[in-house]
């Protein structure tokens, strides 16, 4: 990825293309489905874009690779810096939740890559989602140590000190650095620039249309992919369940329409509640999720998919309803709008319902294999 | 922008109004719009969308505002639950396992 090296001072910084390739295209499909999420990452530290100067703004970002490419590729056309955060490969805005995008690895951040001796100018421009790890005017008290005077940044020519205007170059006598909130969409940075620095309203709200909802599916559809397969494993076997013991054939004729029942209770909360997440009129997560695991047993049993007695129908419709709204529910930590205390209040009521509708869809359907 | 609002009247989001000096970077940092600046002091104005994710707080200089912000999801808030620590994602030192 690196193209080339720019040489300051004493500092030899790797310059990087605007120009994303095939291989990160392909990197941000895997992580996408969480493969090597955890190994996605970019080497903290200060990276160049275009041929960047000592008058050149400096972009934050995390070393989340993808949060790396996301940024490089809506700066192309620009001379620029990149501080890249030691975020552990998670991107800005979790990682700003959890602390790790935050004020402390900034000031490190620029401590360790003199950032301070690289620009002449005090501004960074970190992404508006980092402002929750971030506090501005500590960065500010935090990196005004560095001494006021001109830096001496030119890369080719010392600049002559006689021409230096003393009334100019002390201008900021406090040296701290000033963290200047760019919006919330990268690809809007070339217009914050060019409205001075001004974000719009727009810029500044987080949205959670399909796009961004569709494109946080597969992570956690294959997240759960082990307690789905544990459940698959527990409904086959209950397939075979007769009062004389397991019986296999049973088990393999019926229970593989009990593991496809399963599967599709298990899209339907993490697959088809965040699609049609907006337009189900209810506010919590889990009630969506039972809404549409109601509506997929009932069209299971239009069907016939759901058994030939009233115990196992009726276990059924609670154990489908229970699994989508649970997987539903799970994708609150996904979305950009729910908050804690929010959270804390629908589990309180939820979890106790998927339970029961667990533990009782259970009994009933051993009772209604035992009769 | 449509918009989305979850559950109302559980959120912590508190204002001290007389600790406030009006400098506004609460509503620059809000991505969902929560303040407004009315007479030279914020206001909550959209109570019910803010998310609970701190960034006012911690970039209030004042330190006027208040609010339980911390890991968000129900997985996290299991996890805490067995561990019978705050809701955390397991995903502490080098893991990113979730997020």
């Amino acid at each position: 990825m690196i193209i080339n090296h720019l040489q300051t001072g004493e500092h030899n910084i790797p310059v990087v293309p605007t120009r994303l390739e095939i291989k990160d295209f392909l990197g941000a499909i895997k992580v996408r489905w969480g493969i090597g999420r955890n190994n996605y990452k970019v080497n903290p530290g200060l990276y160049a874009v275009g041929s960047p100067d000592d008058r050149s703004n400096v972009f934050v970002t995390a070393n989340y690779k993808l949060s790396f490419d996301h940024l490089r590729k809506n700066i192309d056309g620009l001379n620029a810096w990149i501080l890249v955060l030691d975020t552990k490969g998670v991107n800005v805005w979790c990682a700003a939740g959890k602390g790790t995008f935050g004020t402390k690895e900034l000031v490190e951040r620029i401590r360790l890559t003199g950032l301070d001796k690289i620009v002449s100018h005090r501004k960074l421009i970190v992404p508006q989602l980092g402002a929750t790890g971030i506090s501005a005017y500590k960065v500010k008290e935090l990196t005004s140590n560095i001494p006021s005077g001109p830096a001496i940044a030119s890369y080719s020519v010392q600049p002559d000190i006689n021409s230096l205007n003393p009334e100019t170059s002390h201008i900021n006598i406090n040296r701290g650095f000033n963290v200047v909130y760019g919006p919330v969409r990268a690809s809007d940075i070339k217009e914050f620039i060019n409205n001075g620095y001004k974000a719009t309203k727009e810029m500044r709200r987080v949205a959670f249309n399909f796009s961004d909802r569709i494109k946080l599916v597969p992570v956690d559809f294959v997240s759960a992919r082990y307690k789905l397969i544990a459940a698959f494993a527990l409904i086959f076997i209950i397939s075979g369940l007769t009062r004389s013991g397991i019986d296999f054939r049973l088990a393999y004729n019926t229970g593989l329409i009990a593991i496809a029942n399963i599967f599709l209770a298990y899209i339907t909360g993490i697959v088809i509640t965040p699609i049609f997440l907006p337009y189900i009129p209810v506010k919590m997560f889990a009630f969506k999720g039972l809404i549409f695991g109601f509506i997929l047993s009932s069209l299971l049993f239009y069907f016939g998919k759901l058994g030939n007695n009233y115990f196992e129908i009726l276990s059924w419709f609670l154990i489908i309803s229970g699994i989508s709204s649970f997987m539903a529910m799970n994708f609150t930590g996904a979305s950009t709008y729910t908050s804690l205390s929010g959270v804390k209040k629908e589990m309180k009521i939820a979890v106790p319902v998927q339970i029961s509708f667990a533990v009782i869809g259970l009994i009933l359907l051993v009772i209604g294999k035992l009769l | 922008m449509k918009d989305f609002v979850y559950l109302k009247d559980v959120v912590t989001i508190e204002l001290n109004e007389q600790k406030c000096n009006g400098c506004g970077i609460c509503v620059k940092v809000c991505p969902h719009e929560v303040f407004e600046i009315l007479g030279g002091k914020a206001l909550i104005t959209n109570r019910d969308r803010c998310m609970e994710c701190g960034a006012c707080q911690m970039n209030c200089e004042k330190m006027a505002i208040s609010v339980k912000s911390g890991v968000g999801c129900a997985a996290g808030i299991i996890e805490g639950f067995f561990d019978g620590t705050e809701p955390s994602c397991g995903c502490s030192g080098n893991q990113a396992s979730c997020c």
